[in-house]
């Protein structure tokens, strides 16, 4: 049995990657097509022909498109990300720290936002149809329903300028101690914290009610077990692959989507980096990026394959 | 002390309040005179600057893309923290003349093409070097390289050849320039050691702050320079850090709460918000800036003057800037040049006529509607006036078709591609160079394709005056030849409106540029 679920395993490796590498094709040849030169960008209007020319044999846009391909996705294996156009500076350091930085946020917002939800989904549970459930149900709805921004800026409102707690300036950089790096990122945390607890919380309820309808919970009942233990030891362990998933589809979002709350709260992450290249039509650094967000985005859900595998027996065993 | 009084006080030491109203506002809090008095000069001794501490700016207008080489400046970010690290041949002064800075003295010979630069000595660089003249060389030949991508390339094309002389740089240039020495107050001619050729990111130059931080698009910080040539003149904070907030609403937030001690743009239509805010103060400026209607005199059915006054004269200025504007700016008059420049001569003001406009529409001959393009990013409001506009215009019987542009592509499309379409200037240092880089035959931004060899002609020849007064003379001429014949509407010019958090003083407005010209930093303190 453990063989098979090594292979299991691996083939759900094997396939991330070999879908990691088909977006990597299709980055590269969304952003071949788009209009313009990458040479004439660098150069300007203003740039003589001779000048276009010399570059684009600088920087090798003379050779076929698949050459070019490999040579970006061995750059890339090998940790050279290249340079950027709008700088000429090499993009992997500024990369690295934009992508620390989000992943910071992303780290801390989970580590809040994912056993609160669990927990109140538990509790809605415990409580179900009681005042307890509506009331956690209809709060966590009601944050969900506010945009993103809207909750950002009552936060800065209330919590930075009335109450002065926090401060709505998130900017966060190297050396900073990491006390007053955890109060930066309190605010767009907890705006995060609001934007995906929802969900989670949903889909544990929804997942464990579905499970208290089984045989073996009646079973339980019977045997004269306390409510809570039996949603916590009989109903949750059964319900974990549904929730699984939806906490990775949320941690892909906490990653790949919060370039708004960037914005408002000031926080150097990776969202707006890609925007402000994506303004300046600085190719190598979209490409990067966009290849970066899609093995997050792989990686999370390839994660929430082999957790549901190992958390359910029948799925060992695919027919 | 009162709060009040002590406030009051505070204002007449920043020159906001006179003595005169100082002493009757605390009569009628009842404090006698003599006690005023004495506390109005304890306030003044206390308007000395403030040293030490970190002084903290929130600036829209930086992106992750940017770089410490000031010929790359474009952005707001950049300009201001360039004014913290770099140090100038000269500098505009609040009332447009030229403060010497690194160039203790720029002479002309009496034909205006002859310059010579007298170079400080013992000014020093950031890294321990001495400025000197081979530095400054470097430094304007690495601009006005014809590979060069500096955005004062332009500026610098009419420089022949450049020598240095003992202490002196010697410029010769291809034609008679009056205005030379305000091409050097240019914020990208930075001088950096050995002109930046060998690294132009490196931030090196003699200005007040040495760079501590470069985090592009994030924040940037710089330390006080201990040798810095002008000593305590400049520079009262040990540190000065910049936040990119390109947010409106974060902005005025983090300045609200303390967190930064100033801010730059602040929308009008928030002004009066803001101003509510206990602590804050609102500092509004008259620029250069204006967002002109811009029409090809080339293009049918603009090639026709008529049809140009016409829709000149059926502009409502006055609508337009209290409802875009919201006041804080001053309506155009249809040239390029307001009071902020030197050597300005006031025109009769152009006013709205409906009837007038429509005499003049008829006489054109022209039928149907008239295309405007606009677009969100020609100005803030852009797409508001122009609905204004159309309002105005039917009143004169004149049909004006909007078509809204997606922003982007809006500058590479349609301004200067397109016969009639909102637009933005931000006004230049001299009115020379202002018609020099939009209103002559052979400029590239030509954007209304006002093309007079006679009007070219006016343009060198004011440009190699060198008597002041026989110059303005040509300047009003020019600019009522543009008023009554141009392609260019002008509904207004804009104000630079920045803001300031609590007790903080040195604040000198300067119409050439938003944050006291990018001193902001350098010239504020925050009093006790």
């Amino acid at each position: 049995m453990g063989a098979s679920l090594v292979k299991l395993v691996g083939k759900r490796i094997g396939l991330s990657i070999i879908l990691l590498l088909a977006v990597s094709v299709l980055i590269f040849v969304g952003t071949q097509i788009l209009p313009g030169d990458v040479a004439q960008s660098i150069l300007g209007q203003s740039a003589t022909p001779e000048a276009v020319a010399n570059l684009r044999a600088q920087l090798g846009l003379n050779d076929p498109a698949y050459v070019r391909y490999f040579r970006w996705l061995f750059g890339l294996l090998t940790g050279d990300l290249g340079n950027a156009l709008s700088s000429g500076l090499p993009i992997g350091p500024a990369i690295s720290e934009r992508l620390a930085n989000t992943l910071f946020l992303a780290f801390w917002a989970a580590a809040v936002s994912v056993p609160l939800a669990i927990l109140l989904g538990l509790i809605a549970v415990r409580h179900r149809n009681g005042f307890v459930d509506k009331l956690i149900s209809a709060s966590t709805l009601a944050a969900v329903s506010l945009p993103e921004f809207f909750i950002g800026y009552l936060l800065i409102y209330f919590v930075a300028v009335k109450l002065g707690w926090f401060t709505s300036v998130s900017t966060v950089y190297d050396g900073m101690p990491f006390l007053s790096r955890m109060s930066a990122i309190a605010l767009p945390a907890t705006t995060l914290t609001l934007v995906v607890l929802a969900q989670m919380m949903r889909m544990t309820r929804a997942a464990i009610l579905n499970v208290m309808q089984s045989a073996y919970v009646e079973t339980a009942e019977l045997k004269g077990l306390s409510r809570s233990e039996i949603i916590w030891r009989h109903a949750f362990p059964n319900a974990v692959a549904p929730i699984i998933n939806v906490v990775m589809l949320n941690l892909a979002y906490l990653v790949v989507g919060v370039v708004v709350i960037e914005v408002i709260f000031v926080y150097p992450g990776m969202g707006q980096y890609l925007v402000d290249h994506v303004a300046k039509r600085d190719v190598p650094v979209v490409q990067d990026c966009g290849l970066i967000f899609a093995a997050v985005y792989i990686g999370l859900n390839m994660l929430a394959d082999i957790f549901s595998i190992l958390s359910n027996p029948r799925l060992r065993h695919p027919k | 002390m009162s709060s009040e009084l002590e406030y009051l006080s505070h204002r007449v030491a920043a020159g906001r309040l006179t003595r005169r109203d100082f002493l009757g506002r605390a009569a009628a809090l009842g404090v006698a005179a003599t006690v005023a008095n004495s506390m109005l000069a304890n306030a003044v001794m206390a308007a000395e600057p403030v040293k030490g501490g970190t002084l903290k700016a929130g600036l829209q207008g930086g992106e992750s893309t940017n770089v410490l080489d000031p010929a790359l400046n474009l952005s707001q970010v950049n300009f201001n923290f360039g004014k913290c690290w770099g140090e100038l041949l000269v500098e505009l002064k609040p009332d447009g003349s030229l403060e010497q800075r690194i160039a203790e003295s720029i002479e002309s010979a009496p034909d205006a093409k002859t310059w010579t630069m007298k170079i400080r000595k013992d000014i020093e660089f950031h890294n321990g070097k001495t400025v000197t003249p081979d530095d400054v060389v470097a430094t304007i030949e690495r601009h006005s390289d014809k590979k060069s991508k500096s955005a004062a390339l332009g500026i610098l094309q009419g420089i022949d050849t450049m020598k240095v002389n003992g202490d002196e740089v010697v410029v010769t240039l291809k034609d008679a320039n009056a205005d030379f020495p305000y091409l050097m107050a240019d914020y990208h001619l930075v001088i950096q050691p050995n002109g930046g050729k060998d690294d132009p990111n490196a931030g090196i130059s003699a200005g007040p702050y040495k760079v501590t931080a470069n985090e592009p698009g994030v924040r940037y910080g710089g330390e006080k320079f201990k040798n810095y040539w002008q000593g305590d003149k400049l520079g009262h904070a040990a540190q000065v850090e910049i936040v990119v907030i390109n947010d409106a609403t974060a902005r005025t937030a983090a300045l609200q709460s303390g967190q930064v001690q100033m801010i730059n743009r602040v929308e009008p239509k928030i002004v009066d918000l803001v101003k509510r805010i206990a602590g804050v103060t609102i500092r509004n400026v008259a620029g250069k800036g204006f967002y002109p209607f811009n029409m090809f005199c080339d293009t049918a059915p603009f090639d026709s003057n008529d049809l140009r006054m016409a829709l000149k004269l059926a502009m409502d200025r006055d609508e337009l800037l209290e409802k875009i504007l919201r006041g804080y700016g001053s309506v155009g008059n249809d040239f390029p040049i307001n009071e902020s420049y030197p050597l300005f001569t006031a025109l009769e003001q152009r006013k709205f006529d409906p009837e007038k406009a429509a005499e003049y529409y008829k006489k054109s001959g022209h039928s149907g509607s008239i295309l405007l393009r606009t677009s969100d990013v020609a100005f803030p409001g852009a797409v508001d006036a122009a609905a204004l506009y159309q309002q105005s215009c039917a009143k004169a019987g004149i049909k004006i078709e909007i078509k809204r542009e997606p922003g982007d592509g809006y500058w590479s499309q349609v301004w200067n591609k397109k016969p009639f379409s909102e637009s933005y200037w931000g006004g230049r240092a001299t009115q020379d160079q202002m018609y020099s880089t939009a209103y002559v035959s052979s400029a590239d931004w030509n954007d209304t394709r006002w093309k007079r060899p006679e009007f070219d002609k006016m343009v060198i020849a004011a440009r190699g005056e060198l008597d002041q007064e026989k110059r303005k003379k040509m300047y009003a001429d020019m600019g009522m030849m543009m008023r009554d014949e141009g392609g260019l509407i002008v509904p207004f010019f804009n104000q630079y409106i920045d803001a300031t958090g609590k007790n903080v003083e040195g604040w000198v407005n300067n119409p050439s540029q938003e944050m006291c010209n990018g001193y902001a930093l350098a010239l504020c303190w925050v009093a006790a």
